[in-house]
């Protein structure tokens, strides 16, 4: 039932000369669940860490519903944190845990048993109150956390990489009965990752953040096909990138020329994005003008309903070598033929053009192929599926 | 690597010197057991026997009469009636003296960051790198140009010297141990930073803390050398105490029955550290 913004939220230690979060500005609706998405050391648990009061932003501010909350200590703060740590109390039963905040505001006994009854039902664990921390599971101890966060009714919920010391299977699970309690309830919730799998199949919109800044703020499925930045484009699933120049009304890659959009100002440090599956693909030689980058198979990889291609094209690369160390990847329908060692031809039927300073451009060669919102489906299932092949 | 370490294990057991090497293991406990009879348990025994022995005459193993007689005899001597509660005294106040002291500048320690906190902290090794005795002369020396030698304030100073390592780094590594974000959740759910001290860090730390408090009361209570050349000569202790009666009286059962008295504490020590303290705690104390 809460609305959060940050304002120029900027955060630097003492010591060091770039600033651990640079110049952060968002809004966050009521009821969103937004997920902060990025590298290690990006900013994103000092961004959550501010929210929740443990850090103090050296400029800027966190408001919530409109009030600010800067000024207040983490106890006075109307947020819950949920941590990556295990921070169950080791010397309180389970009981203990969920109840010690409802205790301090002195509510009565028969309605802290009730809460801490409803709260543990909640995260699947009833039952559980009497037992000590240490006699818990892992996923168990994050639920109790989970319980311990939720029981006092924040209005803000936080969560700071909350399971990413489970296994791949159970951290799928928790996730998702996070986020049908999240629905239920109707909390705000801010969750912080590094994980862009779940950060794709949590958030409504996810803040992907790099080096301090806030790169882009957009739906997954926006992040997922148009990424703002360079950054956000190799970071979020996998993609294909390519230094380019530009010649004239083309850019050069390697011996290959694409179309250059129309509005490009830039001559130089100009990348080429394409996403696995924005390729079509044939034996070579055909109708249209498009060039095709002629490769050879380097490995076909079967993930079950996908293939993943590994395509060695050494005309995109000065030498041999490099080309063999930048396999361009590609993902094949199950049903199309791919032998190792098999010659190929790649059209890029979709990339993104990114110069420094300058918004992104996307061309598309082939209008006809593909209703986008069902490509981006297909390629946020491949993105989960590949990684959970990774993982396991 | 694992399965290459395995393998060589395994073909390890079957050859002549592995099972030469595993007998020699054998062989090298039992002496070490033999040792700590003829060291430890048999000198124990001994004394325990001389305690409760009236008479003890050649060639007998053990004492020839037992009685309790020399405890009446021993306990009721004047220098032990007095010595006895001022060892416990001193230990009493010296340890809270220390804990009063040593617990808040371990907090500082774990939790703070300030110039020079390393070399501070490396500083407490100093008093045990060096001869003890060596140093308490040279602090007697200032002792008595400040008129402290033979008084009770005396030896309380010169023992707190003493209890400082134990005070400071056990206490410090156990605050340490506590992990930051079980406080930070504490605060999180409306905890004062008083309280989540009280019932969040404290309850954590007790079981390393109550360690330090009773290793410091017991090597105090058992502390001679401070005590001696800054006590004398009003200030008699225990273990003082028992040094002259070993040096100077002829009755072994005086001392004998004295050395049992102080073992004491150092055993209601071991049943504490046993069903409280977890194994690790005291080891942990110097891992900082």
């Amino acid at each position: 039932m809460a609305t959060l913004e940050l304002v120029g939220l900027t955060k630097q230690f003492s010591g060091n000369n770039v600033a651990a979060v640079h110049d952060v500005n968002l809004n966050v609706a009521d009821g969103e669940f937004l997920c902060i998405l990025g590298p290690s050391g990006c900013g994103k648990s000092t961004t959550l860490r501010m929210i929740g009061g443990f850090e103090e932003p050296t400029a800027g501010d966190v408001r919530i519903d409109g009030q600010s909350v800067v000024n207040l200590p983490p106890n006075r703060r109307p947020t819950a944190m949920v941590f990556q740590k295990y921070t169950l109390w080791p010397h309180m039963r389970v009981y203990d845990n969920i109840a010690f905040g409802l205790r301090l505001h002195h509510i009565p006994k028969a309605h802290i048993d009730r809460e801490v009854k409803s709260s543990l039902e909640m995260v699947g664990l009833a039952g559980y109150d009497q037992r000590y921390p240490s006699q818990l599971s892992g996923g168990e101890q994050q639920r109790v956390a989970l319980a311990r966060a939720l029981v006092l009714k924040p209005k803000i919920l936080l969560l700071d990489e909350p399971f990413s010391n489970l296994d791949a299977l159970l951290r799928v699970r928790l996730r998702e009965e996070l986020h049908a309690i999240q629905r239920r309830i109707e909390i705000t919730a801010i969750f912080v990752t590094h994980d862009q799998e779940e950060a794709l199949s949590l958030a409504d919109r996810i803040a992907v953040m790099n080096a301090g800044h806030l790169e882009q703020l957009d739906k997954p499925s926006q992040i997922y096909a148009h990424p703002k930045s360079l950054f956000v484009a190799d970071f979020i699933g996998v993609m294909n990138i390519f230094p380019a120049e530009r010649r004239g009304d083309s850019l050069r890659i390697g011996q290959y020329s694409v179309k250059a959009p129309a509005n490009l100002s830039a001559d130089a440090g100009i990348s080429i994005a394409v996403r696995p599956e924005d390729f079509s693909f044939g034996a070579a030689g055909r109708s249209d003008s498009t060039e095709p980058w002629l490769g050879t198979i380097d490995q076909s990889i079967d993930l079950g309903h996908y293939r993943k291609v590994l395509v060695v094209v050494p005309g995109l690369f000065p030498d041999q070598a490099t080309a063999m160390m930048h396999r361009v990847k590609v993902y094949m329908p199950k049903a199309a033929e791919a032998r190792e060692g098999d010659s190929i031809a790649l059209y890029p039927r979709r990339y993104l053009v990114y110069a420094d300073h300058i918004q992104p451009l996307e061309i598309r060669t082939d209008l006809t192929s593909t209703d986008e919102n069902l490509s981006d489906n297909l390629a946020r299932v491949a993105i989960a599926s590949e990684q959970l092949a990774n993982s396991g | 690597m694992a399965s290459q370490s395995l393998t060589r294990t395994g073909e390890q057991a079957f050859t002549p010197s592995y099972v030469l090497k595993g007998f020699r293991r054998e062989s090298l406990s039992l002496l070490l057991i033999v040792l700590l009879f003829i060291v430890i348990i048999g000198p124990m025994m001994t004394v325990i026997f001389w305690a409760f022995a009236e008479q003890w005459r050649y060639p007998s193993l053990v004492p020839t009469k037992w009685g309790l007689s020399y405890w009446a005899e021993t306990l009721s001597r004047a220098d032990v009636t007095s010595a006895l509660p001022l060892s416990i005294g001193l230990a009493s106040v010296v340890t809270l003296l220390s804990a009063v002291i040593c617990l808040p500048a371990s907090y500082a320690f774990a939790r703070m960051n300030f110039p020079g906190r390393q070399g501070l902290l490396l500083s407490f090794l100093a008093t045990n790198a060096f001869p003890r005795f060596g140093l308490y002369v040279s602090i007697a020396v200032v002792f008595f140009r400040l008129n402290l030698i033979g008084t009770i304030p005396g030896v309380i100073l010169i023992q707190i010297v003493n209890t400082l390592l134990l005070m400071i780094w056990i206490p410090t590594a156990a605050f340490q141990n506590v992990d930051r974000s079980l406080e930070e959740a504490a605060l999180d759910v409306g905890a004062s930073r008083w309280r989540v001290f009280l019932q969040i860090t404290l309850p954590m730390v007790l079981p390393a803390l109550s360690a330090a408090i009773l290793l410091t009361f017991v090597s105090t209570f058992y502390e001679a050398q401070g005590a001696l050349i800054v006590g004398v000569p009003n200030i008699r202790t225990m273990p003082v105490l028992m040094y002259s009666i070993i040096n100077s009286q002829v009755i072994v059962q005086y001392g004998a029955v004295i050395s049992l008295v102080l073992w004491l504490p150092s055993l209601l020590l071991l049943i504490f550290a046993q069903r409280f303290v977890r194994g690790n705690t005291i080891s942990a104390g110097f891992g900082v």
